[in-house]
């Protein structure tokens, strides 16, 4: 591969990313390690947006449904674990767990689950049904978290001590942020891998001309719907990562003003770039950051800026480091 | 029992009055320029302010009502001219986008000027008190009269759209763009006005609701995402559609979130009814929505999908 500008700025992006925790441990600071952590997740359902969003044309304003249920697939299992509550006694015993492995795969194979029932039937439609479908579920399930009082409702749910992964200590910030890198770092590849495909060429071909898919023997909904539930279960990854992060997961996880940051992720970074969501992610977090420690109103600026790169700079920040339009 | 009940359905009629001005305004939007429009519930933030604040420092109820015509429509014709109309030809991404940074701008810059606490609106001296509806129900003057107002509204613009020389440029718009830009119509214009309309109705909606509730920021989200079901149940474009949508968005979740409690107590004890069927029918609408893109997926009165 040569080393065009996009992979250079990817390479600088994925050092730096790496370093700045290096460096803030270096200096006692743990705070900016959290920091880079918050990016390594806000990255990661980012990656499962962009799969659907950037590479499927399919603009989803629902991914907070997918982020939120990652996050009580957490809270959940840790609670029953904690208070020693088996979660369901009969027929056969299902008991909670404080065990990270154990909470992705049921984050993963609920929220694949849930993406394939969402999925069949906002497929169906297109356009602005698509969009406004989508978000209409993810506040489906969010009315559903508020006013279901088991688990805490709108006050949400606390996780105690954050839960374990073999052989790391969780609560260490940099062992955390390693974590949470390295699972970033495996999704991306299998994100690049994924697209290379002939499935995901399928999906990119479905994007930009579904009649000549059909006419090739590929149903496109059928590719689509299994984009759909990828990039569900990628995003719901990220919120199991978050509610550990936060040790506490609520129902704003599922709010609607959650899909249009995920959504900021991906398009600050620049939409359908491998990279995309690690810029954007870092840069909304740098945002918040500074603006937020000048000025209460931080969104004022936020939103305006915001604005601006939408009217004029359309390629992101990927986009506009590297000097090419990418039409995706 | 049935007073209780027709106070229930009076105030579905009511909640679904107000979710038409908002979503007669979108569809409209929508259905002439192609835009989909996420901060036109910031818009009917702008109304229910612009209200409080003008029946504040008048004391009048009345030019508080003015002003959120007004300032709605002002902030309409301005957000409009210089941002949404860069908008027209991008794709809806781009639109989500843009509208939802407008949403970030608006809401924290009524923040900043108005504080994060809560304003109140007080019913007018004429319209306060009850009246008694038959059943001995005592029903507030103040909610029938937006009953009222809202059916007014609703009237008003099947008119404008129907009758009148603006409506038919309206429908045109709707029909072909491009040809009623080559017959010599001002397209221009044209969109800041239709633009400015939706606006006014939803600001109006948001004077109205506000003196029931309470003026806040954010409170355009929750009815904006309401309005969206609407449109899509009645058909994208549609105000025929928007009208039915709404009314039956209306009664299926204030008649949901009255009878499924009461459904459910007939078979389970009362703690857990409420629970279930207050969680079912926070879900219902949904529900409702699913089924009918089910059945017709471009919605009950959309051309296209």
């Amino acid at each position: 591969m040569t080393m065009n500008r996009e992979t250079l700025i990817n390479t600088i992006l994925a050092v730096a990313f790496v370093a700045v925790p290096v460096i803030a441990m270096g200096m006692n600071e743990p705070f900016i390690i959290t920091l880079a952590t918050k990016v390594a997740i806000f990255a990661m359902a980012g990656v499962g947006l962009n799969l659907v969003l950037g590479f499927g044309g399919l603009v989803s304003f629902g991914h907070a449904a997918f982020f939120g249920i990652g996050g009580y697939a957490a809270g959940i299992l840790a609670s029953h674990a904690l208070n020693y509550e088996p979660i369901m006694e009969s027929p056969f015993l299902i008991e909670g767990t404080t065990q990270m492995i154990v909470i992705w795969i049921v984050a993963l194979i609920v929220s694949a689950l849930v993406a394939l029932a969402i999925g069949a039937i906002t497929l169906r439609t297109s356009g602005v049904y698509f969009i406004m479908i989508t978000l209409a579920f993810a506040q489906m399930i969010y009315y559903f978290a508020i006013s279901w009082p088991a688990y805490g409702g709108e006050d949400g749910l606390s996780i105690y001590v954050r839960n374990g992964f073999p052989g790391l200590n969780t609560l260490d910030p940099i062992s955390f942020f390693a974590l949470c890198a390295v699972m970033l770092g495996i999704v991306m590849l299998f994100s690049a891998i994924l697209i290379r495909s002939r499935f995901g060429l399928a999906l990119q071909g479905a994007r930009q001309n579904p009649q000549r898919m059909t006419a090739v023997g590929i149903a496109p909904f059928r590719i689509r719907l299994v984009a759909f539930v990828i990039s569900a279960m990628i995003t719901a990854l990220a919120g199991a990562l978050y509610a550990d992060l936060n040790r506490f997961v609520s129902p704003t996880m599922l709010s609607w003003h959650m899909s249009g940051e995920i959504m900021i992720f991906v398009i600050l970074g620049g939409v359908g770039r491998l990279f995309g969501p690690l810029a954007g992610a870092a840069l909304y977090i740098i945002l918040e950051h500074l603006l937020g420690s000048v000025w209460e109103f931080w969104q004022l600026p936020l939103g305006v800026l915001l604005l601006i790169v939408v009217l004029f700079a359309r390629g992101g920040l990927v986009g506009v480091l590297a000097g090419e339009r990418k039409h995706a | 029992m049935f007073s209780l009940f027709l106070e229930q359905l009076l105030n579905s009629l009511q909640s679904g009055l107000m979710l038409f001005l908002m979503a007669s305004g979108l569809t409209l939007v929508f259905g002439v320029m192609g835009l989909i429009n996420l901060a036109h519930g910031s818009l009917y933030m702008v109304g229910a302010f612009a209200c409080a604040a003008v029946a504040a420092w008048t004391g009048s109820f009345w030019l508080g009502l003015v002003a959120s015509l007004m300032a709605a429509a002002l902030a309409g014709v301005l957000v409009e001219m210089f941002i949404i109309r860069r908008l027209y030809n991008r794709d809806h991404l781009d639109q989500v986008l843009a509208t939802f940074a407008l949403i970030l701008v608006f809401s924290e810059g009524t923040r900043w000027i108005f504080g994060s606490f809560p304003l109140f609106l007080s019913v007018p001296d004429i319209l306060t008190g009850t009246v008694i509806l038959p059943g001995a129900l005592e029903y507030p003057i103040f909610r029938l009269a937006i009953i009222i107002a809202g059916l007014l509204v609703a009237v008003g613009l099947f008119l404008l759209i129907g009758k009148t020389r603006l409506g038919v440029r309206i429908r045109a718009g709707e029909a072909d763009r491009g040809m009623i830009a080559a017959l010599g119509v001002n397209i221009d214009r044209l969109y800041t006005v239709v633009f400015a309309l939706g606006a006014a109705l939803a600001g109006l909606a948001g004077a109205f609701v506000g003196t029931t509730q309470s003026v806040q920021v954010g409170m355009g989200e929750p009815v904006l995402i309401l309005a969206f079901v609407v449109i899509v149940i009645g058909g994208i474009g549609s105000i025929k559609g928007a009208l039915i949508g709404s009314l039956l968005v209306g009664f299926t979740d204030t008649m949901g979130r009255f009878l499924l409690p009461h459904a459910f107590a007939t078979f389970l004890d009362p703690s857990s009814a409420t629970a279930i069927g207050s969680a079912l029918a926070s879900m219902l609408i949904y529900i409702v929505m699913a089924l009918v893109l089910f059945l017709r997926p471009s919605g009950l009165f959309g051309t296209e999908a």
